[in-house]
């Protein structure tokens, strides 16, 4: 090995912290533009649902008992269960269906 | 605890702080779980398990540490690490421009750093799902909980490999994909756009995971790809009255 790990944890740590802080840190002032300031508010909402699917099939050992989770998650979301509620029933769902799945 | 009561500082920020918390615990959980599977590829490319534990806790990121890792694995030069980080982790520059906006225009840089140091999918999810102006002491919470849970968890999968059954992992991978819905379903409910948005992008991430040129990106890449392009049709077409 040529390169030193701790040189390679050094690089990547500044790269990811520089993408994250300088953003919040140069941007001081309220975007006035209607468009940014409304491509901005989609982006949370957009992002996440890109991130979600079809990633949640993957995540577990069976296609299937992933889309139960979406669907039973996105149900429970739907009529207002909590952050904590729609993440543990989603992980039980997973458990349950993987018992007759795999 | 007294003295902080005493100067003010719990009263004013206690609540967001516990609410953080508690928000952060279902993070913490699926952080560790999926971090624990990342020491995995951690020990394959030779670290320590206190480095594993200092990767984690400054970069917060699985795609961009997983990327990383190989990296390191095939003893890649310094230039490909950095490039690698940059395009697995530019979401997140994205994001940063969302949360700057979410500030108090006054609030301090120090603040700004802190909630900086660690907006992940997650975290900037739920932060971002909050009224504005954003209360850094929310974040602080759920960082509390969450960063130790990744970096931890990093560690003791470089220590201890698969010691966790497949059973369980796949269980409780999904409790992060569970935050994402409970994020953005109650408000694709309320406001028709963004309901349809978000339907859109369902399909849109589905079918670009399956063509032929698409899928062959990152996912990282991917996501930034539709994320910009679908956010920016939905600002063209239904830009937003304050």
């Amino acid at each position: 090995m040529q390169h030193s790990i701790w040189m390679y944890l050094l690089v990547m740590s500044a790269v990811t912290l520089a993408i994250r802080i300088l953003p919040l840190t140069l941007i001081r002032r309220q975007i006035k533009s209607r468009f940014v300031r409304s491509f901005l508010f989609y982006v949370p909402y957009i992002t996440l649902a890109v991130m979600t699917f079809p990633d949640i099939l993957h995540a577990t050992q069976t296609p299937i008992s992933g889309l139960l989770a979406l669907v039973v998650g996105a149900t429970l979301a739907w009529f207002g269960a909590s952050l904590f509620k729609v993440s543990a029933f989603c992980c039980v769902v997973v458990f349950l269906a993987e018992r007759f799945l795999v | 605890m007294v003295s902080l009561n005493k100067s003010g500082l719990l009263r004013t920020h206690g609540q967001a702080l516990q609410e953080g918390i508690r928000d952060g615990m279902p993070i913490a959980l699926g952080y560790f779980v999926v971090a624990f599977t990342l020491g995995i590829a951690a020990r394959n490319a030779g670290l320590s398990p206190f480095q594993g534990f200092l990767a984690s806790f400054f970069n917060n990121a699985s795609a961009g540490e997983y990327a990383a890792f190989t990296v390191i694995a095939a003893d890649s030069p310094y230039l490909e690490m950095a490039l690698i980080t940059l395009v697995a982790n530019a979401r997140y520059l994205l994001m940063s421009c969302v949360l700057s906006q979410r500030f108090a225009p006054d609030a301090s840089i120090w603040h700004r750093i802190f909630v900086g140091f660690d907006v992940t999918d997650e975290i900037f999810g739920i932060s971002a799902a909050r009224p504005a102006p954003l209360d850094p002491y929310y974040n602080y919470g759920a960082m509390s909980v969450a960063l130790p849970g990744w970096s931890v968890g990093t560690a003791l999968g470089i220590v201890a490999g698969n010691a966790l059954p497949a059973a369980a992992v796949s269980a409780l991978s999904v409790a992060l994909y569970g935050m994402f819905l409970a994020i953005i379903i109650p408000p694709a409910r309320v406001n028709r756009v963004v309901g349809a948005f978000v339907a859109l992008a369902f399909v849109a991430s589905f079918a670009a995971s399956t063509l032929p040129v698409l899928s062959e990106l990152s996912g990282g890449t991917r996501t930034i790809l539709l994320t910009v392009l679908l956010a920016g049709i939905a600002a063209v077409k239904y830009p937003r009255d304050e």
